[in-house]
């Protein structure tokens, strides 16, 4: 059996590759029980959506200490925007991981790739964990490599759509040729769209939606977890290549080249 | 999917296979976009000063009422009221009236409501780009402003007199509040003033445009009933709980993202159901007189509240409908360049 080695972001080590969004929930009790199933390490949170006011409204009242606290942006529409957000977050003691998401289309909710990259290295510049949420660009992720960011998450297809790994092939470029961690965001709507995208060699998966709007999110947390690790492990077992065609065990007409040997 | 074009069939039709098939797509669309989260905001009524001449309107300058304003200290006192309940997003309400409620005056109010709300949004009259700028600069996140009807022939025998006349200013506010950077713009029809397929088609073909021009802005749109009001002569025409559910449901599956409101003007039942077909905006314990939480005035509604549940009451509503209450859904950081 190969042996895995941790993702490991600012000094902390995470044996579990997927990533919990928390919006949409019926309940935060919710996604304290999906939190729990899953055994994710990672949890990322909306500033706008912490509610300080009230104890039981108050979603970070329902992560347990140990799970690792990413602040996203939600709401910022450019750089400027993100970078607020983020001091807030820092300045309440919520940590330094902020997931910048900068977007300026209401309609798609597309992550504007070219304030995303200027968010990152205003935030690079005061100390930030920086996770970037971008459409998948080679380019804009070779700007984030040199803007500091810690990983690159491109979405898999519209954020929300469950459609799965409609830009896959431009992740897996992303994955070819960007050294930082690339974790697949947005879009994935049953486990078997995590395992694919970890198969590709994505290093971890963030889902939200599909989980929150589960009859069961509890159980499709867990799902969702063990699909990643299946994933996970294909990937460094390193699967046959697909053919388009037969491949026999044994060749068929080595009869006709036995007097080559 | 569903074309514009289809607007008048199905509004014509309210057989319940019809309305239910809607409901059904409806919901599923709102799940997916929305979640099973349901956001509460307070309206905050400051002044019923007016002056402009609606029929329909219980403000109308040309009604003998109490003309009130809130001071400085009247609004602290209600918004520390509302704010006790939790919410954390307020609609700022006033009449059209721009010599008792100048823009100094929205900025003081404004100014007032920070210090409660994390995010504010106003219902007051349309104005130029600079001072929606100003105002968004000064901390509000989102402008309401009905067109009312968008029958431009019977909006004319509405609006008696006043700015508010200017159908064009009125229409055009939209395009301006988006420039001037504010993050949420509102948009609706007065139901019961003109024909409602026709009011919907033109409402929705204004999102739609602003949508496409201005797509950093989020959207939200609303649907009130107009009731008759004590007093005046006007009578709406009769709008059906069928119609209303209707118009939520094809407002949702033409525009996924776009947030629907719902407020008290509509009964408790009425409004517990529209939250499954939807509605992802709710008000809740609603005061429409001016000071109407602390009590300085009584009289003057600007509408009837037929939802008179507490914030405690639609939050253990909510919760029990498994819906998740949210009473921030931004957290105020300092607008502008």
């Amino acid at each position: 059996m190969i042996k895995d080695t941790p993702l490991i972001f600012d000094g902390k080590e995470l044996n579990n590759r997927l990533f919990l969004g928390t919006g949409k929930f019926k309940s935060k009790k919710d996604v304290a029980a999906c939190i729990e199933s899953s055994g994710t390490q990672v949890v990322t949170v909306a500033l706008r959506r912490i509610d300080l006011n009230r104890y039981e409204d108050n979603i970070l009242e329902y992560v347990p200490k140990e799970i690792n606290l990413m602040v996203n942006t939600s709401g910022a529409r450019n750089a400027v925007e993100a970078l607020r957000i983020a001091r807030i977050a820092k300045d309440a003691g919520y940590g330094n991981w902020i997931k910048v998401e900068v977007i300026n289309d209401s309609k798609y909710l597309l992550p504007d790739n070219q304030e995303t990259i200027k968010a990152t290295e205003l935030l690079v510049k005061e100390g930030f964990i920086v996770f970037p949420y971008i459409s998948p660009d080679l380019y804009v992720a070779r700007a984030l490599v040199k803007a500091g960011a810690a990983a690159v998450m491109p979405l898999g297809s519209f954020i929300g759509s469950n459609r799965g790994l409609r830009a896959g092939d431009f992740i897996r470029a992303l994955i070819a040729e960007i050294e930082l961690p690339v974790i697949v965001d947005a879009g994935i709507g049953v486990p078997s769209h995590a395992a694919q995208a970890m198969e590709m060699g994505a290093s971890a998966v963030l889902v939200n939606t599909a989980i929150a709007t589960a009859d069961s999110a509890a159980s499709l947390a867990k799902a969702f977890s063990l699909a990643v690790e299946a994933g996970r492990m294909a990937y460094l077992a390193k699967p046959p290549a697909k053919l388009d065609h037969a491949s026999a065990s044994s060749p068929l007409t080595g009869f006709l080249f036995k007097d080559e040997k | 999917m569903i074309s514009f074009y289809e607007i008048n069939s199905i509004l014509a039709d309210d057989r319940q296979e019809t309305v239910e098939s809607l409901a059904v797509r409806a919901n599923r669309i709102t799940r997916q976009y929305f979640g099973r989260t349901i956001s509460l905001y307070a309206p905050i009524y400051l002044s019923n000063y007016c002056e402009n001449q609606c029929v329909y309107c219980g403000f109308n300058c040309s009604r003998e009422i109490n003309r009130k304003k809130l001071t400085q200290n009247e609004m602290t006192a209600e918004m520390s009221c509302v704010a006790v309940s939790g919410i954390q997003n307020a609609l700022l309400l006033t009449g059209d009236s721009t010599a008792h409620t100048p823009l100094s005056y929205l900025k003081v109010a404004v100014e007032t409501a920070k210090k409660y709300f994390q995010s504010i949004s106003l219902e007051v009259y349309p104005m130029e780009v600079e001072e929606y700028s100003e105002l968004f600069i000064s901390g509000v996140d989102g402008v309401t402003v009905y067109q009312e009807t968008y029958d431009r022939a019977n909006y004319l025998k509405l609006h008696i007199s006043g700015k508010k006349r200017d159908y064009d200013y009125r229409y055009s506010a939209c395009e301006r509040i988006a420039k001037s950077g504010i993050r949420y713009i509102s948009m609706g029809v007065l139901l019961g003033l003109s024909d409602i397929p026709e009011d919907v088609y033109e409402l929705f073909n204004h999102l739609e445009w602003m949508e496409k021009n201005y797509p950093a802005v989020e959207y939200s749109i609303s649907f009130p009933r107009i009731l008759p009001v004590p007093g005046t002569h006007f009578k709406p025409h009769p709008v059906s709980d069928i119609m209303l559910i209707k118009l939520i449901c094809l407002a949702r599956i033409l525009f996924p993202r776009v947030g629907i409101n719902l407020s008290t003007r509509e009964n408790a039942e009425l409004r517990d159901y529209a939250i499954e077909l939807g509605v992802t905006r709710i008000s809740a314990a609603s005061k429409t007189s001016v000071g109407g939480y602390t009590g300085v005035s009584k009289d003057s509604l600007q509408f009837d509240v037929k939802d008179n549940r507490s914030v405690g009451e639609i939050i253990s509503m909510l919760k029990a409908r498994e819906f998740d209450p949210l009473l921030t859904d931004w957290r105020r950081i300092e607008n502008g360049p």
